[in-house]
């Protein structure tokens, strides 16, 4: 990634994380049929927002009792994002790519 | 990694717009100056599949499990009947395939789909068509469980194969001290499959540097499959087995956008995996017509002038599938790469199996 997308990408999101007070936001992103981080722990009422950066369609989605959610499937560059109301563990895949696999504690 | 809003982030935001348009181009542009076309050039290594297959720690394959698990894979007194091995439906005379649309069971049941082919599975990181077995070894008793399949009789089996003394002895080689039941039989029987192999076909060795093992017909073949704005076959048919091990709705007929057989979605209820089924590889495909899941296409151009169709039913189609914008002899060079990725294979001999 070059600086410059760094940059973007910070500053993309801080404007997103700046309406919510307390909450933070927290970016994973689909690359090389992979996410990235592979765990990551949030607190209740943060935000992840799932960022597709290979060049063919991701889907993400939870069956977690915790969490069910299907945000479709989207290209390059594009995002969705998650609110993580509930303390617990969801496991986030990608139902193309099945070997996509990540967690995400929310404490 | 977790962020944090502030001005000074503000400012360079709208800085880093116009330097990402920069950056887009020259990302576009260093992906397709990335491969050099040319026999055994360095980008191109991507596509040689690993010497050995990866496999379980609890089953290293040794020639005791091979061979065992050659003699069960060919051995019809498995099924209910007495009449149907494995390589009943996964022939090595027909691409360990069957040659038929969909596959022949129990009595000669018409099953839904077509017999996935056994080569290169071991390669694979999930199994079936819709993905429902994770590994060989968790594969192999399936279609023995299967009532329309071999529809085994596992305590009939069990007998048989435990008051054999062939089979016992060549158990107690392969597996020491381990009794003989489905874990030991899908163990044996996964360590055969690991050793059906295609990897040196015409491209295999153009890869590795042969400049005369393809012709320039199918390096051109090659170049549309991998190109995005033309064959775009490479996002899903990925190096080095041709297959990304995922699930796709390509549109079938048969499918019916997903009213037909649901395919991944019956195992992972997600909407974009009604009709999905998982990607096939390539490799060894002018030995496995007839193709797709349904074994609707008779040729590979069929195959081919289905994907520049974009599928013939859209509702649910896989959104990395779209209309293709090929000429006929790209279509045509499109083909004839196809059929560089067949290895000249050693004819396979067939095991001798223990009477008593």
């Amino acid at each position: 990634m070059t600086f410059d997308k760094i940059v973007f990408g910070i500053a993309l999101v801080a404007l997103l994380a700046a309406g919510a007070a307390n909450a933070a936001e927290y970016e994973v992103v689909q690359k090389n049929k992979a996410f990235s981080p592979k765990e990551l722990n949030i607190k209740v009422g943060d935000t992840v927002k799932f960022t597709n950066e290979d060049n063919f369609f991701h889907n993400v989605f939870s069956l977690s009792d915790l969490k069910t959610f299907d945000l479709g499937s989207y290209p390059k560059g594009e995002f969705k994002s998650v609110t993580f109301d509930k303390a617990g563990k969801v496991e986030v895949e990608c139902a193309i790519h099945p070997s996509m696999l990540m967690i995400i504690n929310v404490q | 990694m977790k962020l944090k809003g502030d001005k000074l982030a503000r400012n360079l935001l709208l800085a880093s717009v116009v330097a990402l348009g920069a950056c887009a181009t020259t990302a576009q542009s260093e992906q397709e100056q990335r491969l050099v076309f040319e026999a055994g050039h360095p980008s191109l290594q991507y596509w040689l599949l690993p010497d050995k297959p990866p496999y379980p720690k609890d089953n290293e394959p040794t020639a005791e499990r091979i061979a065992l698990g050659k003699q069960l894979f060919f051995d019809p007194r498995l099924s209910r009947d007495g009449n149907i091995s494995c390589a009943s439906c996964h022939n090595p005379m027909l691409g360990w395939s069957d040659g038929l649309p969909t596959g022949r069971g129990f009595r000669g049941a018409l099953l839904g789909r077509a017999s996935p082919t056994v080569i290169n599975t071991a390669y694979n990181s999930i199994q079936m068509w819709d993905g429902r077995k994770k590994d060989l070894e968790d594969q192999a008793i399936g279609p023995m469980e299967a009532s329309v399949e071999m529809n085994t009789d596992f305590d009939q089996m069990f007998r048989f194969l435990r008051n054999n003394e062939g089979y016992r002895t060549a158990f107690a080689k392969a597996y020491p001290g381990e009794e003989i039941n489905k874990e030991t039989i899908a163990k044996a029987i996964a360590s055969y499959e690991r050793t059906v192999i295609s990897n040196d076909s015409p491209f295999d060795r153009w890869i590795k540097g042969d400049k005369s093992a393809m012709t320039e017909q199918q390096v051109r073949g090659f170049k549309v499959f991998v190109d995005p704005d033309k064959g775009n076959c490479e996002i899903c048919h990925s190096a080095p087995n041709f297959t990304d091990n995922g699930f796709h709705n390509i549109g079938l007929a048969s499918v019916d956008g997903g009213k037909g057989d649901p395919g991944r979605f019956a195992h992972k209820p997600i909407k974009i995996l009604k009709g999905a089924f998982k990607t096939p590889t390539l490799r060894d495909i002018t030995l496995t017509a007839p193709y797709f899941h349904d074994g609707s296409a008779k040729t590979l151009m069929e195959v081919v002038e289905h994907y520049v169709k974009g599928g013939e039913v859209k509702e649910n189609l896989s959104p990395n599938i779209k209309p293709l914008h090929l000429t006929q002899q790209e279509k045509e060079d499109l083909v004839a790469f196809m059929e560089a990725l067949t290895t000249d294979h050693e004819p396979v001999t067939l095991p001798k199996l223990p009477l008593k």
